[in-house]
């Protein structure tokens, strides 16, 4: 099960994000930090999923821009992979280019729900 | 008086703009907090043309984290309006900021009744998402009925969502199950592959739920298998398309349906056989996609009962995952391996290579898995080589792993070693190599293994001398290597190695290095009392530098430490008025009897208790821990108040045993009252002599002699009473009642007595041996006694043991 959505740009502010379980407000900027600073240390050529807490984190990046997804054990690590990429692409046809300046909020919100 | 008017208020994208433009946290915290008043104030003032634009601006603010709950209402009444890009922003509100905790979310559900109904597939659609996405129990039950008429309904686009909100509701009220079954007939005859997978999803949550479900849905395995089928022979579908793989998200939802449909099951296993091996030998290999196909192709083949052909086919797929250049491949195959390899072992230690030099990647997720596999995989053949291989990873590994592996290390090395040298040698080169990530719980598990091996006892300490020499900062090490030298102490320096080299010691040079151990700023309280022990103990193998202990121990009597003050000042006492004692008890240790590990150590076995005694006339029973021993494992069980032990010695004759108990009866205070006398005091807490009592017993003439209480210490208290035996007036019978006032039962108890020569006595049994905890009950047991002769006294002694796994 997919637990919550996030675009996070590299300075480690949040351009969107989507939670399928209740979380507090305040724990949500906790989580997104430590996620976004789990993510920003790997290279490149690192493996892409994390193993965190008690969930793993699947995340990509493009350009100045990661896109990351917490699952829990029971989802195909590599099928959320294509997943994500497919929302990118998705978001790319429907905005024309995929730049963190640009992105319609409530669109990609909206977007999202339906995937 | 003219109301002033607010200018419009900005348009979400410019806010995004400005909160951008912030360069510091408190500049946005600012900026947001000057919108949301004028937000709040614009609430207040009823407006409906820019209601939406300001909840959009407030989910916005949301999501960097900021309150808004102050919209919640403004989300309902934007639901409520008859504008369809309000409902949809109120909508999208009521998903993120409601949820079943707000009291009013309930006010939304006739709202969603009536959408759900709308004649505009779009509202309907709306409605559909957010019942699905945050609808609680109760609004769940109201509106199932709506979701299960949209679910038949023939729009596709309302179908697919129907099903997804319909998994929603199971999972809220799963007594709603059924009322879903017969809008299920359908739903995998849909051409449409967004009702398709939906429909699989809605299908995958009724069958993990209810077992009946699941034996109900067995029958659409030939429907799936046909559906899967055609997908994956079906020709390029631009619509479907994913870098030239045809649904490949439906195609792993249909995988991992029949995984749960075939678990356990022949017949549907049997049927899906061929489509596996179809899909497992045709997919394309060369991108992502390919490989999360067969990835799910992998765990099903595994989780169902398929055939063993099939099986090999799985783990050759695995094992060409491992060799493939991308680190996400490779995480995956690892992970998956980790799983099978309880019941696959022997394919996959085809893989064994590859998997071992997966330890060397760079990547921590990757590592992390390789060693959890390679520990799996060790077996008696493979030990040699994998312990080497683990053992350098041990070395270069980064520190969150060490303390793992080298349990795991441990474990294997104890399961599969070769032979006694070789274990040896693997443990020294763990203790060396991560001397300091050793779990606290192996030391006393090495320390077993090292007794227990008894002709490789010199070998031992030599090597674990040469170690400490250099550095002594890794505390499990030297806690081993101090309590091996305090053991064999004498074997070191008298050069008696034959497995290597024998070293030239000497004593100085070995007490040298266990002072240093004390003194040194590293070394932890344990390792001390480790050492001090050590010390002690060489005073009875060393010859030359007695002496030189003898002061080392003193010193330690005034240490800050209280620990190791008081086993040095007990020590002190040995040397001083016990010196005869001194080598029985600190005589080398017997072979222990090996407890079962499992994870944190159950502690061996009892340990010694306050009143050990000195000299047993029974076979002491097993179980007897050196002082250091017991002591460290009472630290490491949290500690107790009862006083350290000192060693006891296994055996002792009997016929001194009365000597020396008289002698120190000899020492003793005997007066003729019948008020107990407490055991004689001595300067430092008292541990030996506890268990005696200098309770003279008179004989008297006179019928009634007043029972006495003949001990009590520690919470043990001893009472006898007293009566002349009716057939034979010289026979006294005492009786005696022990009960035990501490937390922790007393086990073993055992009295003892000695008497005179001119006396005869007679000890029955008593009544049990465990003395329950907190005054439960009492062991009761019957002496006795007779004189031909005059009065005289008679010497008790009783010892127990305090079962520390209370």
């Amino acid at each position: 099960m997919i637990k919550f959505f996030l675009m996070v740009n590299k300075q480690g502010q949040t351009r969107l994000s989507r939670y399928y379980e209740h979380v507090e407000i305040h724990k949500r900027t906790m989580l997104e930090a430590e996620v976004i600073k789990n993510c920003l240390s790997r290279s490149k050529d690192q493996c892409s999923f994390i193993e965190y807490k008690d969930f793993k984190l699947v995340y990509r990046q493009y350009a100045a821009l990661f896109v990351v997804v917490g699952i829990n054990e029971t989802e195909n690590e590599m099928a959320v992979y294509e997943l994500i990429h497919n929302f990118v692409e998705v978001l790319d046809k429907y905005f024309s280019r995929v730049v963190s300046e640009t992105l319609n909020l409530l669109q990609s919100i909206y977007s999202l729900s339906k995937l | 008086m003219r109301k002033e008017r607010m200018p419009a208020p900005i348009r979400l994208r410019e806010l995004i703009r400005t909160i951008r433009t912030a360069r510091t946290q408190a500049e946005e915290r600012e900026m947001i907090q000057k919108e949301c008043a004028a937000i709040r104030s614009s609430f207040r003032e009823e407006d409906n043309t820019y209601r939406c634009r300001n909840v959009a601006k407030l989910l916005y603010m949301h999501m960097l984290g900021y309150p808004a709950h102050f919209g919640q209402l403004e989300c309902l009444k934007l639901i409520a309006s008859q504008k369809f890009t309000d409902k949809r922003i109120g909508y999208l509100g009521a998903m993120l900021l409601l949820d079943e905790r707000q009291d009013v979310h309930l006010l939304m559900t006739n709202c969603i009744k009536n959408d759900l109904n709308h004649s505009t597939q779009y509202v309907q659609g709306l409605a559909l998402c957010t019942l699905g996405c945050m609808g609680s129990s109760e609004m769940c039950r109201d509106l199932a009925g709506e979701v299960e008429k949209l679910l038949k309904t023939s729009n596709s686009y309302l179908r697919k969502k129907a099903a997804l909100c319909a998994v929603h509701v199971i999972r809220k009220v799963p007594e709603l199950m059924e009322m879903f079954l017969p809008a299920t007939k359908n739903l995998l005859n849909e051409k449409n592959h967004g009702v398709l997978h939906t429909s699989v999803v809605l299908l995958t949550e009724m069958c993990e739920r209810s077992p009946d479900m699941l034996a109900h849905f067995r029958k659409l395995v030939p429907q799936l298998v046909r559906i899967l089928k055609n997908l994956i022979m079906s020709g390029y579908s631009p619509e479907h398309d994913v870098s030239g793989i045809s649904d490949p998200f439906l195609q792993v939802r249909i995988l991992r349906l029949l995984r749960i449909l075939g678990r356990n099951d022949d017949d549907s296993s049997e049927a899906m056989n061929d489509i596996l091996a179809q899909v497992a030998t045709n997919t394309e290999t060369s991108k992502n996609v390919g490989n999360a196909i067969l990835y799910e192709t992998v765990l099903t083949i595994m989780d169902i009962k398929s055939e063993s052909g099939l099986r090999v086919l799985a783990i050759n797929i695995l094992g060409r995952f491992l060799l493939n250049n991308d680190k996400n491949i490779r995480y995956v195959a690892l992970t998956s391996l980790l799983k099978t390899v309880q019941t696959d072992h022997n394919a996959v230690q085809r893989h064994r290579s590859t998997i071992v030099d997966c330890l060397k990647d760079l990547d921590v997720s990757i590592k992390r898995r390789a060693m959890e596999l390679s520990f799996a995989l060790v077996n008696g053949n493979n030990v040699r080589g994998m312990m080497k291989e683990l053992l350098y990873f041990l070395d270069s590994c980064e520190p969150e792993f060490k303390a793992d592996c080298a349990s795991g290390i441990f474990l294997a090395a104890e399961k599969y070693a070769p032979s006694k040298r070789w274990h040896i040698d693997t443990i020294m080169r763990v203790l060396t190599t991560a001397g300091s990530y050793v779990r606290d719980d192996a030391v006393p598990n090495l320390i077993q293994l090292i007794t227990n091996s008894v002709e490789m006892h010199a070998y031992t300490v030599q090597r674990l001398y040469k170690a400490i020499l250099g550095d002594y900062s890794q505390q499990p090490l030297v806690q081993v290597a101090s309590w091996c030298i305090g053991e064999y102490g004498d074997l070191l320096v008298s050069g008696q190695c034959e497995e290597e080299e024998p070293i030239q010691v000497t004593e100085d040079e070995v007490l040298d290095i266990l002072e240093s151990v004390l003194i040194s700023n590293m070394s932890a309280s344990v390792t001390r009392g480790y050492a001090l022990t050590a010390i002690m103990k060489l005073s009875t193998r060393f010859t030359c530098t007695v002496n030189r202990i003898k002061k080392v121990v003193s010193i330690y009597g005034s240490s800050i430490d209280v620990e190791l003050q008081q086993r040095a000042v007990e020590y002190n006492a040995l040397f001083k008025k016990y010196d005869h004692m001194r080598p029985a008890l600190l005589e080398r240790m017997p072979v222990m009897e090996k407890a079962t590990t499992n994870g944190p150590t159950e502690i061996v076995q009892t340990n010694g208790e306050t009143e050990p005694a000195v000299l047993e006339t029974k076979p002491p029973p097993t179980g007897l821990q050196p002082t250091s021993q017991a002591n460290d494992l009472l630290d490491l069980l949290g500690g107790n108040d009862i006083t350290p032990v000192i060693p006891t010695a296994p055996t002792s004759k009997p016929a001194s045993a009365g000597g020396e108990l008289l002698d120190l009866l000899g020492d003793l205070n005997l007066t003729g009252s019948p008020t107990p006398a407490p055991a004689p005091q001595i300067s430092q807490p008292p541990f030996l002599l506890d268990g005696l009592s200098s309770q003279p017993l008179f004989n008297d003439i006179a019928a009634g002699i007043p029972s006495i209480t003949a001990y009590s210490k520690n919470g043990l208290k001893i009472d006898f009473t007293f009566e002349r035996s009716n057939t034979n007036p010289s026979v006294t019978v005492i009786t005696i009642q022990a009960s035990n006032s501490t937390e922790l039962d007393m086990t073993d108890f055992v009295f003892q007595a000695a008497v005179p020569k001119t006396f005869q006595l007679q000890l029955l049994s008593p009544s049990s041996s465990v003395i329950p905890a907190f005054n439960s009950g009492t062991i009761t047991q019957v002496i006795k006694v007779l004189n031909p002769q005059k009065p005289s006294e008679i010497g008790f002694q009783d010892w127990e043991k305090t079962d520390l796994r209370a």
